[in-house]
């Protein structure tokens, strides 16, 4: 179930999405992986759900994309038949509906996040196989293994915006510092009721953490021209 | 009681012969259908932490190598800090892709063999060729056993006036070039560096060949997932062997800020 | 020598009823029928030296070295059978790529000439072997800096700042006596060693010499080789100077 087809495009990734007063911080790598090539080092794995809707995509990108569609479509009905913007509950439902149900064919791991009137900011996470779990923060995809330590034991309610914005790029960083399957630039949303704000991490201006010394085998870096075998020993001469 | 005493202690089929009283020959065989080996015994190893592409190119002066610091732990960056690119005597550097527990192996057979060279005290020392031709035997003998050295090397020197460059892998595949990759390299980097090289070897300045390989160490960052911006750059010339510090090419991301999903959507 | 011939010096493996083995006695006349070899430790460095007796004007120059190296950081200069000290480097060399292979480090110098002592001890205790005809003087540097060791065919072995073996040691040791060795450099160290050797040899008895040098330490980046050409030349003509005065 968790094997991906023969071939397929993966969004080994790293995302995140964190709750704070007025709405949530999401973000996300932007690395694309048909095994170890990065077929794309840019792409956009924030995905519009509806006006104040986004979801985080880890899995495959073909999966991901059609549950995505999937839901856009869901709720733009349920938009017109309720005559009023869904809640974030309700479009994490129909995407936790469409992971459960087709699990056996399905590798994704979605985190549904946003505001609505109801609730204000919520965030889902809808881990591979299904099962709907709300949380203050979620993170996903193959990077977030390497973070739950820091998040654990850096994330503290009451946060602002800006803090949350920090932390979401921090952990991310340090996630992409750490899998070969994430990388690329940092894309964060800030969703709140009056809007979605996007930001933009450029890949050369991430956080930087420990990176290990320079490099192992100082000695062997030194000039070596004087560290000739022998001075001047000349082979032996043979008579002819 | 089963009254043959050579079928004393092992599996009886109750179904087929409740009491034991049919001879031998005609019982049904009932012990396991597979013995342990049917599935075969696993000689060969397989590469646990791994180093990526090693790049080399001829130039005016001799041979310039580059290699990243990066040892990955399937996808995990497990250390960030490892030098790929091995000077072994005053002539040659061994660049390594491939299992890095191997490559230090390689490293202590090397050094013993330079030892031994040396205690010698004749005069001669081992150059670029003559490791090139021992570390083939070596991986070539040992993927003959069934257990290869999981390594792809590349092995870059300059002795007596000479210019050499080859490659050695895991099966004990050699073959030169003026340009040499190993990993994702020989896929994404070796085209751009024949193109930058082939016919020019005479004629590339050592800061020409800096940038032909910062190029191509950019775009193996740009596109294999077991790279790192952080690596290393040796040389090769008349003046001896030296491999630089750690340094990083400048990336470009700025064009992707503008993009929005992954097709229709604009938000 | 007075228990020759009383039947107890025919074998490594029997004492004599005084408590003594001939026979590494005897080994010990094998080192001191050869030319001398010398070792200096001085501050930042190993010296070694020997007079190598040419005993045939037919000999290619600079064959038959007795200075042997065992490693990148060791160097060993035997006085007895030429044999007996190709042996002996062999078995060095092997510990020494031994320990190398298991430590993933360089052996001290110690750690060879304890391992070597063992090695030669062996040689006398059994009725089908001979003890080595050799007393071996071992330098090197290491972690710890620069160490001298000399081993003798009986398999003991002692650290030195200053060594002399072969037939002019006694000599050879007084010159070492007078020296400062912990405060000389390689450099003032292999002016001295050449004109110890050229000193203690006899030009009544003996024919012609070479003398062979080497050294380890800093100026050599750690490593064992023969002293340049040009220094080996002008420690040369100095003591030649030297004697001269002395006479």
């Amino acid at each position: 179930m968790h094997r991906l087809k023969q071939g397929e495009v993966n969004l080994g990734t790293s995302i995140m999405a964190v709750q704070f007063d007025g709405g949530v911080v999401i973000g996300a790598d932007s690395r694309t992986t048909t095994g170890s090539y990065i077929a794309n080092r840019v792409t956009d794995k924030l995905t519009y759900l509806h006006d104040r809707i986004y979801c985080c995509r880890s899995g495959s990108a073909a999966d991901t994309q059609a549950i995505a569609d999937f839901g856009h479509y869901y709720l733009q009905m349920q938009t017109q038949v309720m005559g009023s913007a869904p809640s974030v509950l309700t479009a994490a439902a129909i995407m936790e509906k469409m992971c459960y149900q087709n699990k056996d064919q399905l590798s994704a791991g979605i985190i549904v996040a946003g505001w609505d009137k109801k609730a204000g900011p919520s965030v889902y996470n809808i881990p591979l196989g299904g099962g709907l779990f709300r949380q203050p923060w979620a993170i996903g995809g193959s990077g977030s293994t390497y973070v739950y330590g820091y998040c654990d034991a850096t994330y503290q309610e009451g946060w602002g915006k800006d803090e949350t914005v920090n932390f979401v790029k921090n952990t991310l960083a340090l996630a992409m510092s750490r899998d070969g399957s994430s990388g690329g630039c940092i894309r964060m949303c800030v969703i709140t009721e009056d809007g979605v704000e996007r930001k933009f991490i450029p890949g050369d201006e991430l956080p930087r953490f420990w990176e290990g010394k320079e490099v192992l085998g100082e000695a062997t870096r030194k000039p070596l021209a004087a560290l000739s075998t022998v001075s001047d020993v000349a082979p032996m001469a043979v008579e002819v | 009681m089963d009254h043959f005493p050579t079928n004393w202690g092992r599996p009886r089929n109750d179904a087929f012969d409740a009491y034991g009283t049919y001879p031998i020959a005609q019982r049904p065989y009932n012990g396991p259908t597979t013995d342990a080996f049917s599935e075969g015994i696993q000689h060969t190893q397989q590469p646990i932490v791994t180093g990526t592409s090693v790049l080399a190119i001829k130039y005016k002066d001799g041979i310039m190598m580059s290699a990243d610091n990066l040892a990955s732990y399937g996808s995990l960056a497990r250390f960030k800090d490892i030098q790929r690119l091995h000077p072994v005597g005053t002539n040659t550097v061994i660049g390594a892709g491939g299992d890095m527990s191997d490559f230090q192996y390689i490293q202590g057979l090397l050094d013993e063999l330079m030892v031994e060279e040396f205690t010698q005290q004749d005069g001669h020392s081992l150059g670029p060729s003559e490791i090139h031709e021992y570390l083939s035997h070596v991986m070539y003998s040992r993927r003959s056993k069934m257990n290869p050295l999981w390594n792809s090397l590349i092995v870059g020197g300059f002795k007596d006036g000479k210019r050499f460059l080859s490659y050695v892998d895991l099966l004990g595949t050699t073959y030169s070039a003026s340009t040499l990759a190993t990993g994702y390299g020989s896929y994404i980097a070796q085209p751009l560096l024949r193109k930058a090289v082939e016919g020019n070897e005479d004629v590339i300045t050592e800061d020409e060949a800096v940038r032909i390989l910062e190029q191509s160490m950019k775009v193996l960052f740009y596109r294999d997932a077991r790279s790192l911006n952080k690596y290393q750059i040796a040389k090769i010339t008349a003046d001896g062997v030296s491999v630089s510090e750690s340094r990083s090419a400048d990336t470009h991301w700025s064009f992707a800020e503008g993009i929005r999903g992954y097709g229709a959507q604009t938000q | 020598m007075t228990s020759i011939g009383t039947g107890y010096d025919l074998s490594a493996s029997t004492y004599s009823p005084d408590g003594r083995i001939f026979q590494v006695e005897y080994a010990n006349k094998a080192v001191e029928n050869s030319g001398t070899a010398i070792g200096l430790r001085v501050k930042d460095g190993i010296v070694l030296a020997v007079e190598k007796l040419v005993h045939s004007k037919l000999l290619i120059p600079d064959a038959n070295r007795r200075i042997q190296t065992l490693d990148r950081h060791l160097g060993l200069a035997t006085a007895g059978l030429l044999a007996d000290g190709r042996q002996l480097a062999n078995r060095a060399r092997d510990e020494s790529a031994n320990f190398r292979d298991s430590f993933r480090s360089p052996a001290p110098v110690k750690y060879i000439a304890d391992r070597l002592g063992s090695y030669v001890q062996v040689y006398t205790l059994y009725s089908s072997v001979r003890p080595f005809g050799i007393s071996t003087i071992i330098g090197g540097v290491d972690q710890d800096g620069p160490s001298l060791f000399v081993i003798e065919p009986s398999g003991v072995f002692f650290g030195y700042h200053g060594a002399a073996v072969g037939k002019g040691r006694q000599l050879a040791k007084t010159e070492l006596e007078k020296l400062k060795l912990s405060e000389l450099t390689m450099r003032q160290a292999v002016l001295e060693a050449a004109r110890i050797i050229y000193l203690v040899h006899d030009d009544s008895k003996e024919k012609t010499f070479e003398l062979e040098m080497s050294w380890i330490g800093d100026e050599t980046n750690g490593l064992h080789v023969p002293v340049p050409k040009d220094l080996l030349a002008e420690a040369e003509q100095k003591a030649k100077a030297a004697l001269e005065d002395f006479e």
